[in-house]
């Protein structure tokens, strides 16, 4: 018992703490990549070229992160730096088209509808099926459940059987082998449910696009409601699109701005009745006391 | 070619021998009639030889029938022996698969891509049932509608799981016939996954090719790329800087601990040993987390190209990875004296699941499984290719061939691996991270093989008169294992199956391809 005490000790607390938005990952990761088509010399196509999953689209430069491996093979293939990698981990929207990068920022996405998270903004179950998956998304999938993301403290869970999940989490290209049992999963779960596409394969096909034996995206009878790009995506980029689907880091946002504003108000009302005092009595207050405070770059920390 | 290091015929024995991941003539590989290489493949391995690969390429020209390759490895002579035959339409191979087990998937997959007839084998059922496979005998769209082996008697029941499990996990059918709880055996029906990797590869562009490697098991994403890169440096003949071998060693080795430990959490979980789990589960993410700042993919997607590697290791970053190593090992191995030190973990891992020595041979098993039950087997040893020519890893063995064997394998290969990893970063050379690779010789064969977490990938590429690849096999340790799994069942109590099959962590994907 003392060696479990000892160990746990050791271990220490490892989950993370810092909102999954704002998390920042190392340098060499490869998250969202800056797309700056006016940078494009004439008649280039290197990176269009290098791409193994023909992501990338030319006059004008366009990057299609639902089939991108985020593999890096454009950016070095680049001669002027028009296609470059950041580490930002933030790669989920609602829709398709969105996930097309062309110089604009990425729309991130926005939450359900007021009714669907009434329903699933404090409680999501979801079922994951893969259907031609290669195991890199469903092991990041697994990833959310230790200790470190631990995605059961923001309401969110995946379940045993569709009839207790509220959607589906889809990995892989539905390989045609699959298609059926994909279905009768969509099936099973009780409506309303979402539908959540993780991964290039489930988006486009990712590496295996072209084969007969897989259809290279989700059936158009299976609606997605989220798509989160990646290959696979980092588990910090799953949370970011779940809290970010069920409404969670809007209304953290909304809480803290009105947080910020109550903040602000008083401090100023503050600094209003100081300095008025002071002057009450005859002191000289320079400039006086500050009143709203900077505020900051607007990054939640 | 130079390479070969004998063709000649001993007595009966015809075929040449080569290593491996040095490319060969297509010429000098030895053609017999289908009773010869019958006859050679159980001789080769009756004398500890192995099946790598059996596979066929159709011949140029239609209703030309098929070239069928057999490549078997000799593990102690460090050679690999493959033969030919031809099989014109109509012609038929005699299997092997009622003296030799572990010829009886390679044999149905033979007959379900190219329609081969095999005769004699006890059932050519589908393997991965999908309509671009020319011989199958299944239902493409429908799951779960395979005839199944069956028990019949008093009190005999079935249970039929999957494709969609549970837990988050990828699809496979499991069909247990059962009395009471014994489990009498165990059917594993796979194909879900099949996406058609292989005809794919072949008509893909060269960067393409590198991504689908990395796709064919998503958590092997270094050992597949390895094999890949390693089977075009051989067909280009290069000869690639000791900074790109070393690296790519470590991210093999990374690879093996991030899932290794990974393994071992998992194995905690399913007996409910919550500390096990947790810990365990979170120290595996530490090593996926190196393999980020290495290459900038948790699973290291990316960091190879053909010629050498992408990215290295600054002083800064050699640095800090020490650091951070030595730190894991120490946690680690707090971890695993607790885990293996508590009666109620060994006592659900002892004597479950065993896989007796002569089971695993004949069935033809690989990796960390295989050495579990006694058998001395792993590429990095047997046929040392890159950095493992240079600096070895002890070979890790067990005995018990039980869950137990299988987590102390794991356990003690963390630590070799760990010890590979501090030395190799600790004495990085400089220099030049790729070489150039000239484009692929024409008419050669070449087998890369790779000592992945979960064992042998072999990749065998075949180039054309021009150059072209004609033919690409690929076979996932996987693809040899999953036979195991049902062993360990017969007999057992069906409860102890998710412990068994976490003992095995074996890949659908990297099955079905």
């Amino acid at each position: 018992m003392i060696r479990v005490l000892r160990a746990r000790l050791q271990q220490g607390y490892q989950t993370s703490t810092r909102p999954v938005d704002a998390l920042q990952l190392p340098e060499r990761f490869r998250g969202r990549p800056d797309v700056v088509p006016s940078l494009c010399k004439e008649g280039c196509r290197a990176c269009a070229d290098a791409c193994p999953t023909e992501a990338i689209k030319l006059r004008p430069l366009r990057l299609d992160l639902g089939a991108c491996l985020f593999c890096g093979a454009c950016q070095d293939a680049c001669p002027t730096g028009a296609v470059r990698f950041t580490n930002d981990h933030r790669l989920s929207v609602r829709g398709r088209e969105d996930l097309v990068l062309e110089g604009k920022e990425l729309p991130l996405a926005r939450s359900l509808d007021a009714r669907m998270r009434r329903l699933f903004g404090r409680s999501l179950k979801l079922r994951q099926v893969s259907a031609g998956g290669c195991n890199g998304c469903e092991a990041e999938l697994v990833a959310l459940g230790n200790v470190v993301f631990d995605l059961g403290r923001f309401g969110i869970q995946f379940v045993a059987s569709p009839r207790h999940a509220d959607g589906i989490v889809v990995t892989g290209p539905v390989t045609e082998n699959m298609e059926a049992a994909l279905r009768e999963t969509y099936a099973a779960v009780p409506p309303p449910r979402i539908v959540i596409a993780v991964g290039a394969c489930a988006i486009s096909g990712g590496p295996f696009a072209g084969s007969e034996a897989a259809r290279g995206s989700l059936p158009p009878d299976i609606p997605v409601d989220l798509y989160i790009a990646g290959c696979p995506p980092h588990p910090l980029t799953v949370s970011d699109g779940l809290l970010r689907l069920v409404g969670q880091l809007e209304r953290r946002d909304a809480r803290r701005q009105v947080e910020e504003e109550i903040r602000a108000e008083t401090l100023e009302w503050g600094a209003r009745r100081a300095n008025a005092e002071l002057r009450a009595v005859g002191v000289d207050a320079g400039k006086g006391i500050p009143g709203r405070p900077n505020r900051g770059n607007g990054k939640a920390t | 070619m130079a390479d070969a290091i004998a063709a000649v015929s001993e007595g009966q024995r015809t075929a040449a021998a080569f290593r491996n991941g040095t490319a060969f003539l297509t010429g000098d590989i030895p053609t017999v009639d289908p009773e010869g290489l019958r006859q050679e493949a159980l001789a080769r391995c009756r004398d500890g030889g192995r099946i790598v690969a059996f596979f066929a390429l159709p011949r140029a020209g239609s209703d030309a029938g098929h070239d069928v390759f057999l490549v078997v490895a000799e593990d102690g002579l460090s050679s690999l022996r493959v033969l030919r035959t031809r099989l014109l339409p109509g012609n038929s191979l005699p299997s092997l698969s009622a003296e030799l087990a572990q010829a009886q998937a390679f044999e149905r997959e033979l007959h379900e891509l190219h329609g081969l007839s095999i005769v004699g084998h006890p059932w050519l059922k589908s393997l991965r049932n999908h309509p671009d496979l020319v011989g199958r005998s299944g239902n493409g769209s429908q799951s779960g509608v395979h005839p199944f082996f069956q028990v019949r008697g008093p009190g005999i029941h079935e249970v039929a799981v999957g494709p969609v499990h549970a837990g988050i996990i990828e699809p496979g059918h499991f069909r247990f016939q059962c009395h009471g709880e014994e489990v009498l055996s165990l059917e594993i029906h796979l194909g879900y996954q099949h996406r058609g990797a292989e005809p794919l590869f072949l008509r893909s562009s060269p960067a393409r090719r590198l991504v689908i490697a990395e796709s064919i098991a998503g958590d092997t994403a270094i050992g597949h790329a390895s094999a890949y890169c390693m089977a075009m440096e051989g067909l280009g003949g290069a000869s690639l800087p000791l900074s790109a071998h070393s690296l790519r060693g470590i991210a093999l080795e990374l690879e093996r601990l991030a899932n290794h430990i990974g393994d071992l959490g998992a194995l905690a979980g399913d007996v409910a040993y919550l500390p096990g789990a947790s810990y365990f589960g979170r120290l595996r993410g530490n090593f996926l987390n190196l393999l980020m700042e290495l290459s900038g993919n948790r699973y290291g997607r990316g960091l190879l190209s053909v010629g050498g590697v992408r990215l290295g290791l600054d002083a800064a970053m050699r640095k800090s990875f020490l650091e951070r190593l030595r730190k894991d090992e120490s946690e680690l191995k707090a971890v695993a004296d607790l885990m293996f030190d508590t009666p109620s973990v060994l006592s659900r891992f002892e004597h479950t699941g065993v896989v007796a020595m002569q089971t695993a041979r004949d069935l033809g098993l690989v990796g960390p499984v295989a050495r579990a039950s006694g058998l001395q087997r792993d590429v990095r040893h047997d046929h040392p290719a890159g950095i493992f020519r240079f600096a070895h890893i002890p070979v890790t063995v067990a005995t018990s061939g039980d869950v137990m064997a299988r987590a102390l394998v794991r356990w003690l290969e963390v630590q070799r691996s760990l010890t590979f990893v501090q030395e190799q970063i600790g004495e990085l050379p400089e220099g030049p991270l790729a070489a150039k690779v000239e484009a692929a010789l024409p008419n050669r064969m070449v087998v890369a093989l790779v000592e992945g977490w979960r064992g042998e990938i072999a990749h065998v590429a075949v180039t054309d008169e021009k150059g072209q690849l004609r033919g690409y096999k690929i076979v996932d340790p996987s693809f040899h294992n999953w036979f195991g799994l049902s062993m360990t069942l017969r007999g057992n109590q069906i409860s102890d199956f998710p412990l068994c099959n976490k003992s095995f962590n074996l890949s659908y994907a990297g099955h079905d391809l």
